[in-house]
């Protein structure tokens, strides 16, 4: 019997924030890089139980999936659920790419009155909630970084990132959160 | 002893009960809470504040603001906690504030550097250009460091910085810059439409003019008190953020703005969580400029003792700070505004020697309002000279072309050539300025981008006129009225009486960089026409003040001695920022961890635990070697690469690039984007690909391995792996739009563990499940998808070291733990961890590529003696083109080759140059240049991969590598030096 490998977690034991945000590492969770042309997204929402977004920032929610519309042949599928994406998908019979990314990116829940005052510490958007409603998603900068920025509520955003920058994107994160509280 | 002071009871918004004490250079002072540096110091009256950069004259400070070029101070709270060059007109004083003074010695009173003044003819304008070319050794060692102690400004501190910085991005409707009586209007109007508004002013206190201004009523009140009154309403609204002391440094493309806040430059003890100052970084739908006008100075002889000042900065000590610039005050002036000053200055008590105005026709109602208290007042007539060391003591005046100088006793003298409009942020944004011919002054022509100028930056002179322009400006329909005591006239640019064209006085144009009428007299005289050179040549508005108060002056300086107009003679460009912003502020958070991202991969503590040395690679800490106890770097690296080739090595290979190609056509789309063939190739089998750019030369190689018929895990360079992917999406996007195939970076998804080496296997084959490792069932270049430790793996039959190896990818978060497993194994079995420096013994021993290293983007395949990794057949590919060129194809191109050095404990130098006669003249043909070199221990010989022109014709040939203390001489050989026959890769 092969002795089973366990989970070391990029993040595991961060913890940080401020009087005004909160910085939770997420759960681990499933991801799918997802392309697919325009013709195949209705078949493949039906595959996944919600309905693919087609907008330019904008995301879809049912339960614990979410898609996240990065550009126009392009998803992030976030299952914090079941999983099991890449079979659901491969059973939809419409043309696409899935490629598993549940392990090339980490999150971090950012969450406070100050939420988005500490995205803006290094995230040039505008995250007011006129401009970045609650949904809205969008693979953007952060410091020198890449991220996808999604809010999940008003005052709360998950922050995705490749788990090598996970040091620096939690170091600047706990920066701009006490900057957020001055 | 008591000090005497010069605070006036009464006068002023500081309060008494709130004091704090500073030092300056060394002698200790009270202020008020609220004092600036100047202020405080002018109260206890000192003057004397700094020494000129050039000729180190004693100078006092000239203005009240930002514009201050001479009262460069530097401040500190501790050793570490100092800036030098700090303005002392817009340094609160917080306290136990060290304040020192610049640019002296050995004090500032009496300062040896000030022989400069008197050796001033050979310090003319453009004198380094000319005085010290010969020799020319001497320049580097003797004049300029000369030059540079003499003339100079503060000393940056060594330590380092131990204060934090912050930065934020944000977005608004309208930026408002400048907190004036019009940046207050435009943003209570844009504010009240419900806009998201910020306002910013470089002052601890809103009200621009309004603080010394004493003549103006807005809404039935006092200037200043409507202003306090507008800030509180802003404040309590929701979409406005107003920030003092902050400033409005850069207008750039789109509307993005950089504010500097200073947050805790005025405190005395600082909580440690706020940032010393913030960066602002902000995106406006609109933005205002209300940035008003600074007061010139006027130019005649020794126009800078210490106590001759700006008028308006006179009024700003009194009516803000309380605080009497003097006792015996003379004011000379073109303009009206001046008369203003001296009559506060007159009620609240302070004698008034003579108001001396260069016009023969100044404002009626200031002149017969300065009469009326008993002023004496000089129409025609100028200030010809000043007297007095350290401070002035008198002025000397004369009716304009005629006789009779007077000498007259005073300790401070006032001055107001008129107001230059801060057209700063508008020239920045791009805008064209346009003359305003009949006030001599630049205002903003054609805004080029989404932004207005209201206000005293904009020309607008009346008060109600201004009001209402800053009211439409705000897009609401807010109605302020307004009116004041006194319309002011005047105002002159360009050398005043006794310092024209025909006299030799020092007429200070720019203070900061001690440039005179008569050096932009030179300028011209030497020929130089354009404002441009002018500029260069004499420095004129090049200090850090940026020409604030000297531009005008020096380009109507100018515009006189060429006989031209001012347009003609044009303007210098303003750049950002407007006033110097600390590198702190600019770095904000990117400072030590978080200067640039460490990028660890997910076995990185694994590799620590175990004493592994790392190397930069990119953003990337790579595992270079890992050393035993008592181990150099060589007698590791040596160990290493003997356990690989004799047992078995284990490595952290995580960083190499993987992409995964996805789709019906991902074989059509690698066969374009690689030199070889992708369509031949079986899935569960791997392939070694070069990809080269559309010039023929090698841009990136790497195995792929066909997981199924559309799925390619794709594998690059560790540094290449974002450029490949962005020029494969780039080809994919605008060459290929019609392949259905995709691309994602999956780098980061696996972790990648190598285990090489005769008991590679033996290693790995207890944690493998679903697969047969055996020899036929899984050659070398095969890949497979099986389950290691129960986590679902690819398994990669390949091998960069030339021995029977495996490359593990399992899901990134499981790498740790399954690498600790292979580790056990490997050690029970006599493995080593092995790190990127023997990586790179190993697979030179065979002869394997580096791109990068032994490419630089000049070496085709052929060069490289990849020949047959370029298909013959395929119809296209990027690059086929390309390496068609006839230089491609010539002969004797530089190839690819081994060198064996004569003496084999000789390793060479990478980047050595290759002659075929050490003896030849200088400069020698070189041949090429050593790409690889390394001891191999394995071999017990040197080894080294050369580029050579026509290498592969010389093999056998002896070649020399000269070096500065030796020539070493080589044999050319073929690149594999270990294993020619390649068996031991197949185990």
């Amino acid at each position: 019997m092969v002795e089973l490998a366990n989970r070391t977690l990029p993040l595991s034991g961060f913890h940080g924030g401020s009087a005004v945000t909160s910085l939770t590492p997420a759960q681990p969770a499933e991801r799918v890089s997802l392309r697919a042309r325009p013709e195949d997204v209705a078949a493949l929402s039906a595959a996944l139980g919600l309905s693919l977004p087609t907008q330019a920032k904008t995301s879809a929610t049912a339960g614990k999936r979410s898609a996240l519309w990065l550009g126009p042949d392009e998803w992030l599928v976030i299952d914090e659920g079941e999983g099991g994406l890449m079979a659901v998908l491969g059973s939809s019979g419409a043309l696409h790419s899935a490629t598993d990314v549940s392990h090339r990116n980490t999150a971090v829940l950012v969450a406070g009155p100050g939420a988005a005052k500490t995205l803006n510490g290094g995230c040039p958007l505008d995250l007011s909630l006129k401009m970045f409603p609650v949904g809205a998603c969008a693979r953007t900068l952060f410091g020198k970084i890449e991220v996808v920025v999604l809010r999940t509520a008003e005052d709360a955003f998950r922050v995705e990132f490749w788990r090598s920058f996970s040091q620096y994107a939690f170091g600047l994160l706990q920066d701009a959160a006490e900057d957020a509280a001055v | 002893m008591t000090k005497k002071s010069f605070r006036i009871k009464g006068a002023g918004r500081l309060t008494p009960a709130r004091t704090a004490r500073f030092t300056f250079d060394g002698k200790t002072y009270t202020a008020y809470e609220g004092d600036t540096v100047a202020s405080a110091l002018l109260a206890n009256g000192v003057h004397l504040m700094g020494r000129s950069f050039k000729y180190h004259r004693a100078r006092g400070v000239l203005s009240a603001g930002a514009e201050e070029p001479n009262a460069l101070i530097d401040v500190a709270r501790d050793a570490a906690r100092r800036q030098p060059n700090v303005r002392a007109s817009v340094q609160d004083v917080f306290d136990g504030a060290i304040i020192r003074s610049q640019n002296r010695w050995p004090t500032l009173a009496f300062d040896t550097g000030a022989i400069n003044n008197l050796l001033s003819p050979f310090f003319a304008a453009g004198f380094y250009y000319k005085t010290f070319m010969w020799p020319k050794e001497a320049w580097a060692k003797l004049y300029e460091p000369i030059i540079r102690r003499a003339a100079g400004l503060g000393v940056a501190p060594k330590e380092d910085d131990p204060d934090h910085y912050a930065n934020r991005f944000a977005h608004c409707d309208v930026l408002v810059a400048g907190a004036g009586v019009a940046g207050l209007t435009a943003a209570l109007s844009a504010a009240e439409t419900g806009a998201e508004v910020i306002l910013v002013d470089e002052r601890a206190e809103v009200g621009g003019a309004l603080l010394f201004d004493t003549s103006t009523m807005i809404d039935g009140r006092p200037g200043y008190d409507w202003a306090q009154d507008v800030l509180s309403r802003l404040k309590a609204m929701a979409n406005v953020t107003v920030l003092t002391r902050t400033t409005a440094f850069g207008y750039y493309t789109h509307n993005f703005i950089g504010l500097a806040e200073r947050v805790t430059d005025h405190l005395p003890r600082p909580g440690k969580h706020l940032p010393r100052e913030r960066l602002w970084q902000v995106r406006a739908k609109k933005v205002i400029m209300a940035t008003g006008a600074i007061e010139r100075h006027m130019v005649f002889a020794n126009n800078d003792r210490p106590g001759i000042m700006l008028a308006s900065a006179a009024r700003l000590y009194l009516n803000h700070y309380g605080v009497a610039v003097g006792e015996k005050i003379g004011v000379y002036t073109a303009h009206d505004s001046a008369y203003e000053a001296a009559i506060d200055l007159k009620h609240a008590g302070v004698e008034i020697a003579a108001i001396v105005d260069c016009r023969t026709h100044p404002g009626e109602a200031v002149v017969s309002a300065a009469r009326a208290l008993g002023i004496e007042v000089l129409t025609g007539h100028s200030v010809l000279d000043t007297a007095g060391r350290l401070r002035v003591s008198s002025m000397t005046v004369a009716p304009n072309g005629g006789n009779g100088k007077r000498r007259i006793a005073i300790d401070a003298l006032l001055m107001s050539g008129g107001w230059t409009p801060s057209v700063h942020l508008f020239s920045q944004s791009r805008g064209k300025l346009k003359f305003d011919k009949a006030k001599d002054r630049f205002l903003p022509g054609l805004h080029v981008q989404d932004g207005v100028s209201i206000g005293a930056c904009n020309g607008t002179d009346d008060l109600p006129a201004l009001l209402a322009e800053a009211a439409a400006a705000g897009g609401g329909t807010l109605s302020v009225s307004g009116s004041s005591l006194y319309g002011w006239t005047g105002g002159m640019i360009g050398a005043a009486e006794g310092a024209g064209p025909e006299t030799a006085v020092k007429a200070f144009v720019d203070f900061q960089h001690d440039v005179t009428a008569k050096d932009i007299r030179l300028a011209v005289r030497e020929g130089m026409q354009s404002i441009e050179h002018i500029k260069r040549f004499t420095t004129n508005g090049m200090a850090s003040d940026q020409g604030k108060l000297s531009n005008m002056h020096g380009l109507a300086i100018a515009a006189e001695m060429l006989g031209k107009d001012i347009p003609e003679v044009g303007l210098t460009t303003f750049r950002a920022p407007y006033t110097p912003v600390t590198y702190g502020t600019l770095i904000a958070h990117s400072r030590g961890d978080l200067f640039d991202p460490a990028r660890k991969t997910p076995l990185h503590d694994e590799l620590a635990t175990q004493g592994a040395e790392f190397e930069d690679v990119g953003n990337w800490k790579r595992a270079w070697y890992f050393p035993r106890r008592g181990e150099d770097m060589h007698q590791a690296v040596n160990r290493e690469c003997r356990t690989a080739r004799e047992t078995a090595g284990i490595f952290d290979a995580s960083t190499l690039g993987k992409i995964e190609v996805v789709g019906p056509d991902a074989a059509k789309f690698l066969n374009l984007l690689y030199t070889n063939a992708w369509d031949t190739l079986k899935p569960g089998k791997c392939r070694y690909g070069i990809m080269t750019r559309e010039d023929g030369f090698i841009y990136d190689d790497g195995v792929v391995g066909r997981l199924t018929e559309d799925r390619f895990h794709v594998t690059t360079t560790t540094g290449g792996a974002p450029r490949v992917l962005a020029h494969m999406e780039d080809y994919l996007q605008t060459e290929f739009p019609d392949l259905k195939v995709w691309l994602t970076s999956t780098t980061e998804q696996w972790a990648v563990i190598a285990v090489q080496g005769p008991k590679a296997r033996d290693i790995i084959a207890p944690l493998v499940e679903g697969l047969d490792l055996s020899n036929e069932a899984f050659p070398h270049m095969s890949v497979a998808e099986c389950t290691v430790m129960g986590v679902p793996a690819r398994l990669f039959r390949v091998s960069f070291t030339g021995e029977i190896g495996f490359e593990i990818n399992v899901p990134a978060d499981y790498g740790a733990s399954v690498w600790k497993a292979i580790w056990e194994r490997g050690q029970a079995l006599g493995a080593c961890l092995y790190g990127t420096e023997t990586m790179h013994v190993l697979r030179a021993e065979k002869g394997y590529l580096i791109v990068g290293q032994d490419t630089d983007g000049t070496v085709t395949p052929d060069d490289a003696g990849y020949g047959w990794a370029v298909s013959k057949k395929k119809p296209d590919f990027v690059g086929i083109r390309g390496l068609q060129r006839p230089d491609l194809i010539r002969e004797n191109r530089k190839q690819l080759v081994g060198l064996l050095t004569k003496d084999p404990t000789e390793v060479l130098e990478e980047g050595g140059q290759i002659v075929a006669d050490p003896n030849q003249p200088k400069p020698m043909t070189m041949l090429g240049h050593v790409t690889s070199a390394y001891w191999s221990e394995t071999l017990g010989r040197s080894i080294a991969i050369a580029l050579v022109a026509g290498g592969r014709a010389r093999m056998g040939e002896t070649l020399y590598v000269p070096m500065k203390d030796k020539t070493i001489a080589v044999e050319v050989t073929d690149m594999v030096f270990f294993d020619k026959e390649g068996g031991r890769i197949h185990g």
